[in-house]
């Protein structure tokens, strides 16, 4: 299937850390989902393999959470297809840092 | 002209400070790393401008940072400078996967239950004496790691978390860290660590196999206070002409082995209390040790709103308080287990950072303080390299 343009918001950490603007374009083997979208974001910023998900087992982070076309789709397999809107780069794959701590 | 180098790790980002060797004027240059957790930064006693820096935080994990200049740039390490970074200027580098060799299995928890060896952080850096690329790393759940790679990529070096004791660690307040690595500079092979709540350990080949070391210690806290393990240790130092004489702070007590850690006896004296974090050997005198007391393990503050560091120029036992240059009213910070150095000048320098975000420095061993800075975020480590 033909790689699509995906857009994903980084957190400001991860931002800094990948020396990024707020939100990268990333292109993204079909179907589109968040493992997928993970994959290439980590073939093409190394220095995030670990940040988001576990090397391993490649659990997300707890303190992270991921919404696409506003709804929380933290909690859904890494594997569900994400919303055309997404696939189709309309709208970001928002990862998101937990409000929490100082 | 002598000068020194002082790394500040904090809550929120790194700072390197830089003075000449009368260690009056600072330059201060960060925060590198703003926003993150820097638990240790060091550098390399062949290279220096090589340092190595732990970076991490809760939500996004841990970072390995390497910067071959100083401190003036950082980098996830690659294994060429032109691996670092690429074209458009992104860190090409994967230095933050810190795996478990086999079956991690468990330790115990707090609650006495079984609980799964989990990374969490590296709390200390321990560049090797002899090899810039070689370093080790103490990190949380308590285990210890080795770069041959100069941080690229790492190795457990699991005969020590896989003790037969391992299963009975449990964690302090902090966690269950691995925060001390000291290396014997006459014998590269022989390697004391100190966890929090285990105790001490030797090993005599390099890593491989490992003994706890802690005879003589007592914690009450513990069903059998003089257990072979299980002791929160917060911090052990030498002198590198007397590796066999080692000095400790523990969760109470400060303590000193003659024999290489085998056992150990109390020295902790007329001291006002005896709880507390860091403990330091001036380097030019190795019977001169330094503590700061701290009121006690429910209150982690200086006894009395008074900020002094605790010297003793026998070995232990008869302590003198330090406190021309410290704040001596009103003052309730804490100071870390690895938030303190010294310098190799010929007047020794000694160096600590406070919760409260001050570093001070005695540029002659403990009688005058200065403060090289009074507003760090609050201080997790402090590292100093001297150049003469």
């Amino acid at each position: 299937m033909e790689a699509q343009r995906v857009r994903v918001t980084l957190p400001h950490h991860l931002q800094k850390l990948a020396r990024v603007a707020p939100e990268v374009e990333i292109e993204v083997a079909a179907p589109v989902s968040v493992a997928t979208v993970l994959d290439a974001l980590e073939a093409s910023y190394p220095v995030l393999k670990g940040t988001i998900r576990d090397h391993v087992t490649h659990n997300r982070r707890p303190f992270l959470r991921f919404f696409a076309a506003g709804e929380d789709i933290s909690l859904e397999p890494p594997g569900h297809a994400l919303p055309d809107s997404i696939a189709a780069g309309r709208e970001p794959l928002m990862v998101v840092g937990a409000i929490a701590g100082g | 002209m002598s000068r020194v180098r002082v790394l500040v790790g904090t809550k929120k980002g790194a700072f390197v400070c830089e003075s000449d060797g009368q260690r009056k004027n600072w330059k201060i240059e960060g925060p590198h790393f703003g926003g993150w957790e820097i638990y240790h930064m060091k550098g390399s006693p062949v290279d220096p401008n090589r340092i190595y820096a732990s970076q991490s935080n809760a939500w996004f994990g841990q970072i390995i940072q390497r910067s071959d200049d100083g401190g003036k740039s950082w980098n996830p390490p690659g294994s060429k400078p032109e691996e670092l970074v690429n074209e458009m200027g992104w860190p090409q580098g994967e230095s933050n996967k810190f795996v478990y060799e086999g079956i991690a299995g468990t330790h115990r928890w707090y609650d006495g239950t079984p609980h799964p060896w989990e990374f969490k952080r590296v709390w200390h850096l321990e560049p090797s004496l002899s090899d810039p690329n070689t370093v080790l790393a103490g990190v949380e759940d308590a285990a210890l790691f080795q770069s041959k790679d100069g941080g690229k990529t790492w190795a457990e070096l699991p005969g020590l978390r896989t003790h037969t004791t391992g299963g009975d660690w449990q964690p302090g307040a902090g966690g269950m860290c691995l925060h001390t690595i000291l290396v014997d500079p006459k014998n590269q092979k022989r390697i004391w660590v100190a966890i929090s709540a285990a105790g001490c350990f030797r090993s005599d080949d390099g890593g491989i196999t490992w003994k706890p070391t802690n005879k003589g210690l007592v914690s009450n806290f513990m069903p059998s206070p003089e257990a072979e393990v299980g002791h929160c240790v917060h911090r052990i130092a030498f002198h590198p002409s007397k590796p066999d004489t080692l000095f400790m702070q523990k969760h109470w007590d400060v303590m000193r082995s003659d024999d290489a850690g085998d056992t150990w006896h109390e020295v902790s004296g007329n001291l006002p209390s005896d709880f507390g974090f860091p403990i330091e050997v001036n380097s030019n005198e190795p019977e001169t040790v330094y503590v700061v007391p701290i009121l006690s393990d429910a209150e982690h503050y200086v006894p009395e709103g008074k900020l002094r560091v605790y010297r003793s120029k026998t070995g232990g036992n008869e302590w003198e308080p330090l406190t021309n240059g410290l704040p001596q009213a009103n003052c309730y910070v804490n100071v870390l287990r690895d938030a303190s150095a010294v310098d190799t000048l010929d007047d020794c320098g000694i160096y600590f950072g406070t919760t409260g975000g001050q570093v001070y420095v005695s540029p002659d061993g403990g009688d005058h303080w200065t403060a090289i800075n009074e507003h760090f975020p609050s201080v997790l480590s402090v590292e100093v390299q001297t150049f003469k």
